[in-house]
């Protein structure tokens, strides 16, 4: 395989990751993302599902260390646009970018040579259904790196214990590492599947409505989990919830029939929104 | 009068009341009607064939029967009494007698016997050609069908084409099992030149199950949760890597029990064998007297089925020759149970381990 453009800025032996070839579109950043880089720049993207267009010049600027939440009723794209971002939606057939780009860093993501499993090592997704493997604990964290051929065990446990603690984990199943994933609670299934993430060291993590199946509880758990994570990861939320977007999202884009209607910090769209739409929505007079 | 007590809740006799009771025992009946003829079938061989499998003295089960190769039967007259012997028996015992009548100076005595072919001595061979069989065809068919359900499944895109090869997968299901034995005899047996043998019968047997074991394995892998895939992929897993430890794993439970369906089939047909794989008779076990090892799969075997049809078609029929048939018939149904229990024991074990 020759060194695609994307594995090459990627490549996890370069510890600081850097833009090998910045692009011509990312100095223009305008001034409210001055306050953090943008890291993921969406540009007038089109989405089709068959001869369905699912999202209509989405252009959104995702910025580096902080959390942006996708909001907006359902079915209005804000899962597929998040599933582009590590492109879960080419295992759909029948998908396809009708126009515009995904860039991570500087990098168009659908360009013909980017590797997909590169670009997933980086950018990891917790999905709404917490799914651990029917392994253990322990298998299901370092299934990611068997895939990678680790094979050290000193290194494996090692990243075990990390990933756990990092998923605030550690405590409640440290003595029980060898025993299924399955037998864990909901709320401990779905910080075992962000552990399971984690684990791989991406740079990026996509949650897909990873609370819509917990309780209270278990969610202010793995929202707490959240603010922690954002010190060290780049974190986009899609949520049905808007508490929870207020909660713990530093910005939030409202989606509404496929397209992005207002994306501001999230003190602004809760508090003052530009559009009526958004004000209608989060004030809960629809959706 | 005392007025019927009545509540709120009371039964009142209706239309639907009715039909549920009649739909029950129609259902009921339909299950028992299965049940009774298959017991009877079950039954028949059991009580005809045990008697040739089993003994009445110590081990209690006929060794000559089961670890022997078939001779011919002969039954004659004999001072008086009635005597059953197989061929080499029967030859050493005209010797001993023309012996001890040139001991006495007679003229040797001639004994009048009536021959019953392959109704004396035993159906090992048979038995070894079966589970050949059984083994070959199998592990040709799990390789070759696992292979496709999951190009199909899991990399083709939906497309006519794929649909299209769906159907004529499911149509293969359909085709008699003697077209199968010709097409054999036609591909392996004369085209490839590869003779009545192992092989020929192995691929004539493991194209006859392929649609099962395909369809099967399909839906299997789609029973898988589209979760497992997504999360293995979401972790920098390529499709094979998904495909081998977070979807296989957990399908092989359902692909072994359509194989299971496939082991019984393979195990019983008789015409996809019979221009391809099976011999009559044969006096040499297959690895017996062979030149090369490669020898060992052109080789052509007996076989269970064939030895039914072979004994039941010779005419006429008698308490010998059923002895056999039945015989034979019982020992089948329990090597291919024997079989059937081990895959199952097998997929409950994989099931306990890969439970969702």
């Amino acid at each position: 395989m020759s060194a695609p453009t994307f594995s090459a800025s990627m490549d996890p032996s370069t510890k600081s990751i850097r833009t090998t070839s910045p692009s011509p579109t990312a100095p223009e950043g305008k001034p409210s993302a001055a306050v953090a880089p943008t890291l993921i720049d969406i540009e007038n993207l089109d989405f089709h599902y068959g001869a369905t267009k699912a999202l209509h010049g989405i252009t959104l600027k995702v910025p580096d260390r902080q959390v942006t939440a996708f909001i907006g009723p359902s079915g209005c794209g804000k899962s597929t646009l998040l599933r582009c971002l590590n492109r879960m939606n080419d295992l759909i057939d029948g998908t396809r970018i009708g126009a515009g780009s995904i860039k991570i860093r500087g990098v168009d993501i659908y360009q013909r040579d980017v590797d997909v499993i590169e670009l997933r090592k980086r950018v990891g997704m917790v999905f709404q259904k917490s799914n651990p493997f029917p392994k253990s604990i322990y298998e299901n964290i370092t299934y990611g790196l068997r895939l990678q051929g680790i094979k050290d065990k000193g290194r494996l446990d090692e990243v075990v214990e990390k990933s756990l603690r990092g998923a605030a984990l550690w405590d409640e199943v440290k003595d029980r590492l060898h025993a299924s994933g399955l037998g864990l609670s909901g709320g401990q299934q779905q910080r075992l599947c962000i552990a399971r993430t984690i684990a791989v060291e991406p740079e990026i993590i996509l949650m897909d409505e990873p609370c819509s199946a917990l309780d209270p509880i278990a969610t202010a758990k793995v929202e707490e989990l959240i603010h922690e994570l954002k010190l060290k990861y780049t974190i986009v939320i899609v949520t049905h919830n808007m508490q929870q977007a207020a909660r713990c999202s530093d910005k939030t884009a409202f989606f509404y029939l496929g397209k992005l209607v207002e994306f501001a910090p999230t003190r602004t769209i809760f508090m003052n929104p530009e559009n009526p739409q958004t004000e209608a929505y989060v004030s809960g007079r629809f959706g | 009068m005392s007025a019927p007590a009545t509540h709120l809740f009371q039964a009142k006799p209706s239309f639907a009341r009715t039909a549920e009771k009649g739909v029950f025992w129609l259902f009921r009946s339909a299950a028992y009607l299965v049940l009774l003829c298959g017991a009877l079938v079950f039954a028949d061989i059991v009580i005809k064939g045990a008697p040739a499998v089993f003994t009445t003295t110590f081990p209690f089960v006929n060794t000559v029967f089961l670890t022997e190769a078939p001779e011919s039967l002969y039954v004659f007259e004999h001072e008086g009494a009635k005597r059953e012997m197989g061929d080499r028996e029967f030859r050493a015992f005209r010797e001993q007698e023309a012996a001890k009548a040139a001991a006495q100076g007679r003229k040797a005595p001639e004994i009048k016997a009536t021959s019953f072919v392959y109704s004396a001595g035993g159906i090992f061979p048979c038995i070894v050609g079966t589970v050949l069989l059984v083994v070959g065809s199998m592990t040709i068919a799990l390789t070759l069908g696992v292979a496709s359900a999951i190009y199909l499944s899991e990399y083709a895109r939906q497309s006519p084409l794929v649909s299209f090869i769906r159907l004529a997968i499911l149509n293969l299901a359909g085709v008699p099992s003697i077209v199968f034995g010709l097409f054999g005899m036609g591909m392996f047996v004369i085209f490839l030149e590869w003779n009545v043998s192992l092989l020929a019968g192995w691929f004539t047997l493991a194209f006859m199950v392929l649609p099962v074991v395909i369809t099967a394995s399909e839906e299997s892998l789609k029973s898988v949760p589209k979760g497992f895939r997504e999360g293995s992929l979401a972790l920098g897993a390529t499709k094979w890597q998904t495909i081998r430890k977070a979807v296989l794993p957990y399908a092989l439970p359902g692909i072994l029990t359509s194989s299971i369906l496939g082991i019984a089939r393979v195990a019983g047909e008789t015409a996809p064998i019979m221009f391809t794989a099976a011999y009559v008779v044969r006096d040499k076990l297959p690895w017996e007297g062979l030149q090369h090892a490669g020898d060992f799969f052109f080789q052509g075997v007996m076989a269970l089925p064939y030895h039914i049809y072979v004994v039941s078609s010779k005419i006429p029929q008698n308490e010998y020759t059923e002895r056999v048939q039945y015989g034979t018939a019982f020992v089948f149904l329990f090597i291919v149970a024997l079989i059937a229990a081990t895959s199952i024991a097998l997929r409950n074990k994989l099931r306990g381990r890969y439970k969702w």
